[in-house]
């Protein structure tokens, strides 16, 4: 009985001690050798350079559009481009990050899904000596040499100052808002907010969420015409949700003011025709080619700007 | 004779999976030279395991005859309450025990609609997954939770135990605990005994409703467990994290070798399902596939698993 209790304590004694030596053995660093940032010829032998782009979904013509800024720059400048999709999914960006790391890419282009999700990727691809460059939305946290964005809060603001002058001053308004949480709803919704919040007469009726997604779009303003009998002007945070709430106002026959952000093909389209008032256009082409141009600048040894900013511009015709 | 005719095509059935995914590695080694790395490997199995954990509770409803829609919704909540936790300045031990507790009794609640409330698992899941998913953004407002501020909350999914990731070394340790109850205790038995036949079972005796709660519990406490991995590994709570998991974990039981219609089927084939995926996943970014193709690539091999399957049931 006492021989089975001490060869117990033994036991329990060497777990013990063998689980705090495992404990003590953990870190967060990445153990793997880091490279040293002499070795600038990547994963290539003939000395081309490759750069990464995470886009954080191509199911959204703007993302598709800022893709295709990047690969133009990419082929006058004669690197070569790597994209992954990360289709809204921060857990799969991270992943993507992770493959990109794995092939020694020169520079990685990460358009976040999300601000705080990103920061372990950043840090991934800080720990392998890869320069990093946030597009379009930026990080909370990890090393990152620059971003290339349009002023949302800024194109926000353009929106609002644009409804105010339509509507004369006053009016009823609604919001329909991005996915909740990203930094391009809040901006938006910022400025928005800002230059309305500033005028006395205006007055927003309805702030809906409708994940920046032309359906929910529709079937939200659908339910907003029916709660309000006045509207006097919609301010939608991109195109998608603005042409969705679009159908929504034309089925109705309501005659109501509608201005989008992101100024995409369908939307510029649409001002042309006179069915949206006006759109803010954030030249996501320029934001890709601008990525591209200053990873490549970096990686020659040029000192870049740690914030690029795109213009915008009001597209009313 | 036949018995042994039968016995070599179990093993042929247990084989497939594993020669499927010694085949995949063995063509991305060659068209890619950054596949078959360390970093590379334990890259792919840090990937894996999110997957992985819930797969393995996934075997286990599907064995029974059930399928549990609800993973992803509860790996989201559960993620986001320990998140909500944590940054509300809770111990973060405290705070991973209470979220996987979180996780099991929303799985245990699955198993009650099952069970006693005679719903069918496909939609009592179907209901718990919008319920979660609504709770979960009701409860992070939409946006994500950060601010966790807790280093040994951080080690848990972004650390390391030499050169191994930890959430590798969690799927590892899950693994084999579940293969040892699937194999070798009375449980694991009435596991199988249940997909195979119900009726027969609970006339042997045997108290279906509470081997089944304790499934859909299980179920629950692997999504809690890899929601909490899957916060620490992004530092933050998502509200849309999660999204379609269950799907991934479904493919794996199934790519694994495991029969939808239960009793027939074993956790080393979803280990090697999730593998599968997993990989698939990594190579065709290697390989700079387009996200795209990538879908079709994966919901093809996922068919093809399934064809040759019925084949072998069939023939």
């Amino acid at each position: 009985m006492n021989n089975h209790f001490i060869k117990r304590f033994a036991l329990l004694t060497v777990l013990t001690l063998l689980t705090a030596v495992l404990l003590a053995a953990c870190t967060t660093e990445s153990p793997v050798p880091e490279d040293d940032g002499t070795t600038d010829e990547g994963g290539t032998s003939d000395g081309e350079l490759i750069i990464g782009l995470s886009i954080s979904t191509l199911n959204n013509p703007f993302f598709v559009t800022l893709k295709e800024g990047a690969e133009q720059a990419a082929e006058e400048l004669g690197v070569r481009l790597i994209v992954v999709d990360a289709q809204d999914d921060p857990a799969k960006q991270v992943a993507d990050v992770e493959d990109l790391v794995q092939q020694q890419v020169d520079a990685i282009l990460v358009n976040p899904t999300d601000g705080a999700a990103i920061v372990t990727a950043i840090e991934t691809a800080n720990q392998a000596s890869i320069p990093v460059i946030t597009v379009d939305r930026g990080a909370e946290g990890g090393e990152v040499l620059a971003h290339v964005a349009s002023d949302n809060v800024e194109g926000g603001k353009m929106a609002g100052e644009f409804i105010i002058e339509l509507l004369g001053g006053s009016g009823k308004v609604v919001e329909l808002e991005g996915i909740p949480g990203t930094s391009a709803a809040r901006d938006r919704g910022q400025g928005f907010n800002e230059a309305v919040g500033d005028a006395e007469g205006i007055e927003i009726v309805a702030s809906q969420p409708a994940d920046f997604d032309r359906s929910k779009g529709l079937t939200v303003m659908e339910n907003i015409l029916q709660s309000h009998a006045e509207i006097d002007a919609v301010f939608a945070h991109n195109d998608e949700m603005a042409l969705g709430a679009l159908q929504a106002i034309e089925a109705a026959g309501r005659d109501i003011i509608v201005v989008g952000f992101d100024a995409t093909d369908d939307a510029v389209q649409a001002v042309q025709e006179g069915r949206l008032a006006a759109t803010v256009a954030q030249q996501p082409s320029l934001i890709g080619q601008l990525a591209v141009e200053t990873a490549v600048k970096a990686l020659n040894g040029e000192s870049v700007d740690e914030m690029i900013p795109v213009e915008l511009e009001l597209v009313t015709e | 004779m036949n018995v042994n005719k039968q016995t070599l095509s179990i093993q042929l059935q247990k084989l497939g999976p594993f020669l499927g995914l010694l085949l995949l590695i063995i063509v991305l080694s060659i068209l890619s030279p950054n596949f078959l790395t360390l970093n590379n490997i334990l890259n792919v199995l840090r990937q894996v395991s999110i997957n992985a954990l819930i797969a393995f509770g996934m075997t286990f409803v599907i064995l029974t005859g059930g399928i549990d829609l609800s993973v992803g919704a509860i790996l989201a909540l559960s993620g986001a309450m320990t998140a909500g936790m944590l940054s509300a300045g809770m111990d973060p031990v405290l705070a991973v025990l209470l979220g996987l507790l979180s996780g099991t009794v929303m799985g245990a609640l699955n198993g009650l609609l099952v069970t006693k409330g005679k719903v069918a698992p496909f939609i009592a899941t179907l209901a718990t997954m919008t319920i979660f998913r609504g709770l979960t953004l009701v409860y992070t407002d939409g946006r994500p939770i950060t601010g966790l501020e807790s280093d040994l909350f951080r080690m848990l999914g972004a650390g390391y135990l030499f050169v191994i990731p930890l959430p590798v070394i969690w799927m590892t340790l899950s693994f084999i605990i579940l293969y040892l109850i699937l194999k070798n205790t009375t449980i694991g038995r009435h596991v199988y005994a249940i997909g195979g036949n119900e009726e027969a079972t609970r006339l042997s005796g045997v108290n279906v409703d509470r081997v089944k709660i304790f499934v859909y519990s299980l179920t629950g406490f692997l999504s809690a467990m890899a929601g909490i991995i899957l916060t620490s590994r992004l530092d933050s709570a998502q509200p849309t994290a999660g999204f379609t998991y269950e799907l991934d974990a479904i493919a794996a039981v199934v790519l694994g070798g495991t029969s939808l219609t239960g009793g027939r089927g074993w956790i080393v084939g979803t280990l090697i399902g999730a593998l599968i995926i997993g990989i698939l996943n990594n190579g065709l970014n290697l390989l700079n596939v387009s996200s795209f193709y990538q879908q079709v690539v994966k919901g093809a091999v996922i068919l093809l698993a399934v064809l040759l399957d019925r084949k072998k049931t069939y023939a």
